[in-house]
């Protein structure tokens, strides 16, 4: 009896399934992408299957000049232009190229008589059809067709007294001009389009901000404004920020205090935190979950001091500090990859804050060094050595796939396979790294090279931005000292937490669109 | 069903043909060359087969503590990439010319040395490797490109190296580098050493 109820209630549920699987199938008409090339813009057509977002790829392989084939007999599309040949596998996420697999997150979907791909089959199979790199951009909807200049572009506004901040972060670092026109500032940049986020809403002297094609942003200002000045401060190696300040008739002439001026030789006050945190208040927060890992744990002690601090120890000693800190005053949620002294495999931290959904990830380690006199703190961001190889071996590994999230729901790494989910995450992890370089300088010693990019494994499936801190040498005697002493970690939970304010404030403006 | 497989058979077979290519370019391209003189500028010297030795650029840690730097020495020459990139990692794995210190943790041993396709070369340790490792990321990092850099700097056919510890491959030696893939050498951890 059992078993047969049993039995129908699999049949039952298994037909349900079929049912929203077919629903789910069919495809529907999304907004459409636009191809930036050399030559100008193509719109590209978009629909949504399931969850997932599809381009037409009859509307891409014209531009690029790919001919397209199906291949019944072996249930395949065959790209081809030149010489190179690109198999794509109707059945399952799959595509061939000489004879080397590259995994897909999905097989092409048919729609009508014509085709559609997902974004990562344009990006990692149609790219080498054609010979060029394709770079899907899913918040500014461009597909971007080989070396086109198509910076990313954040714009935020802060209205601070009298006088209104606009600052535009551009990566990659864009020279542009800026003029005035009637009512409005012109922004052209020396690019061939926008990846623009953030556009629109009115503060202070500034009515809109809206772009227009093919780089130029407009800055719509308000009844008031009568002066303004611009000025570039570089942001890290690749990104830059241009700040442009408004000012009103009469009076006013001070802007505000800038959060990224010039470092003078001697640090600043440290002013900017406090200002920042009152304008968070005001705002909805973008920054919601952070997972902070202690590096190292149980029978994996890390490394070791000469006067026997335990690298395990002071990694969660200092993450349960900034915890504290940063739940209490900030009311963010908070998650460790671990709260007592265990072993953590390296890629159960990653999909911890994958499956949580965490806005930023911080793993926090103590270095050792040969050379005992090397000491300061270093701050670290993927590298991508070695991923070239990785992407032609990627049928060995699992591929990219909706991933279940605790509570519900999936967390979409659709893009880029799980081991390589932190690449797109590159140029935001870079930004949050000078942060904190920035933050712990004014308040512990940094290596000689406090910046840099290695290929660590924690942070390759961090599928959000992600850092490595190492904040102190324990091969060094007196930074073993420190370490094993409050006074040093409440300084560097203070510097991290700090770090966290400031780009929790880069984040604010667009709070929709910088979720990935 | 049968249509997948064809799929897969159609790549297999396409796979095939570009793994003999390579083994008849291995085998009859690379293999009868000696290690040419290179960027680091490993040249053979004269003398019989069993004392031939090449200058070779085997990387240790710097002065300042913070990257690796090249030193030239003397290796033993082999016939073949796979033979001269053992003997190149067996001096590396000897003691270090004065003043300099060696990135490889004391007790680890060569097992040895694997090309494959695509210019990766797998180069298997002892465990000593991992468990004799002293730990943090600077020193790790140190290691593992001491052993990358000595290897494609001295060996045009070997564009990354993979670090296999007891004939498996290793998830990291002390807890960061993803040693999952074959790496390229890295400049910002190297420098030139004077020649």
């Amino acid at each position: 009896m059992t078993s047969r109820a049993a039995r129908a209630t699999v049949l039952a549920a298994i037909i349900i399934c079929a049912v929203l699987a077919l629903q789910a199938q069919s495809p529907r008409a999304a907004a459409p992408y636009a191809a930036v090339t050399a030559d100008g813009r193509r719109a590209v057509a978009a629909s949504t299957v399931g969850d997932q977002e599809f381009l037409r790829l009859d509307d891409l392989t014209a531009i690029l000049k790919v001919s397209v084939r199906e291949d019944r007999a072996g249930h395949a599309l065959t790209l081809t232009r030149g010489g190179t040949t690109v198999v794509l596998s109707l059945d399952q996420g799959l595509a061939s190229i000489g004879g080397r697999l590259i995994s897909l997150s999905s097989p092409p979907v048919r729609d009508g008589s014509r085709w559609l791909v997902a974004p990562d089959v344009v990006a990692r199979a149609l790219s080498l059809a054609a010979g060029t790199r394709l770079d899907v951009r899913r918040t500014s909807r461009l597909v971007v067709v080989g070396d086109v200049r198509v910076p990313r572009v954040t714009i935020r506004q802060d209205a601070a007294g009298s006088s209104t901040r606009v600052s535009v972060d551009l990566v990659p670092r864009t020279t542009y001009t800026v003029t005035q026109e009637a009512r409005r500032l012109v922004v052209k940049f020396d690019a061939d389009g926008l990846d623009a986020t953030a556009t629109g809403g009115s503060q202070g002297l500034v009515e809109s901000v809206t772009t227009i094609e093919p780089a130029t942003l407009l800055i719509h200002l308000a009844p008031g404004f009568a002066s303004f000045r611009s000025a570039t401060v570089p942001l890290d190696a690749t990104s830059s920020r241009l700040v442009i300040d408004l000012m009103p008739a009469g009076g006013g002439t001070q802007p505000p205090p800038s959060p990224f001026a010039p470092k003078p030789a001697e640090p600043p006050p440290t002013r900017p935190a406090a200002d920042m945190s009152a304008l968070v208040a005001s705002q909805t927060p973008a920054l919601r979950t952070i997972v902070i890992d202690p590096g190292h744990g149980g029978d994996e002690i890390g490394t070791r001091g000469a006067a026997g601090t335990l690298e395990k120890d002071v990694t969660l000693d200092v993450a349960r500090r900034l915890k504290a800190s940063l739940e209490g005053r900030l009311g963010i949620r908070v998650l460790l990859t671990r709260d007592e002294d265990r072993l953590v495999p390296l890629d159960e931290r990653a999909s911890m804050a994958n499956n949580n959904k965490a806005d930023l990830f911080i793993s926090l380690h103590a270095n050792a060094s040969l050379r005992p006199d090397i000491r300061g703190a270093e701050v670290f961001y993927l590298s991508l050595d070695g991923f070239g190889d990785a992407a032609r071996t990627l049928a060995e590994s699992p591929k990219g796939t909706p991933v279940p999230a605790l509570g519900g729901g999936s967390r979409d790494i659709e893009l880029i396979a799980w081991d390589m989910a932190q690449a797109r995450h590159l140029a935001e992890s870079a930004v949050f790294a000078g942060l904190i370089e920035e933050e712990l300088r004014r308040r512990v010693e940094m290596s000689a090279r406090a910046i840099q990019q290695a290929p660590f494994r924690v942070l390759a499936s961090a599928n959000m931005p992600a850092v490595l801190v190492e904040m102190a040498f324990l091969s060094h005697a007196q930074q073993d000292t420190l370490l094993g002493g409050d006074e040093f970690k409440n300084r560097i939970a203070q510097g991290l937490y700090d770090a966290i304010v400031r780009y929790r404030v880069r984040l604010e403006t667009p709070p929709s669109k910088r979720r990935p | 069903m049968a249509i997948t497989s064809r799929f897969v058979a159609l790549t297999l077979v396409a796979a095939v043909s570009t793994g003999v290519g390579t083994w008849v370019a291995v085998r009859y391209v690379v293999r009868p060359q000696p290690p040419r003189p290179s960027a680091a500028s490993a040249a053979a010297q004269a003398g019989s087969a069993e004392t031939r030795r090449i200058k070779a650029a085997l990387y240790y840690i710097a002065a300042d503590g913070l990257r690796l730097q090249a030193a030239q020495r003397d290796v033993a020459y082999a016939d073949g990439t796979p033979d001269q990139a053992k003997r190149i990692l067996e001096a590396l794995l000897g003691p270090p010319p004065p003043g300099m210190l060696s990135a490889i943790p004391p007790g680890t041993a060569l097992r040895g040395v694997y090309l494959a396709e695509g210019g990766a070369a797998y180069v298997d340790f002892t465990a000593a490797l991992q468990t004799n490792h002293p730990g943090g990321s600077l020193s790790e990092i140190l290691t593992v490109y001491a052993i990358v850099s000595s290897v494609t700097a001295n060996l045009p056919a070997v564009t990354a190296v993979q670090i296999l510890i007891d004939g498996h491959e290793a998830d990291t030696l002390a807890g960061h580098v993803d040693l999952r893939r074959p790496l390229p050498p890295s400049a910002p951890w190297t420098e030139k050493g004077p020649s």
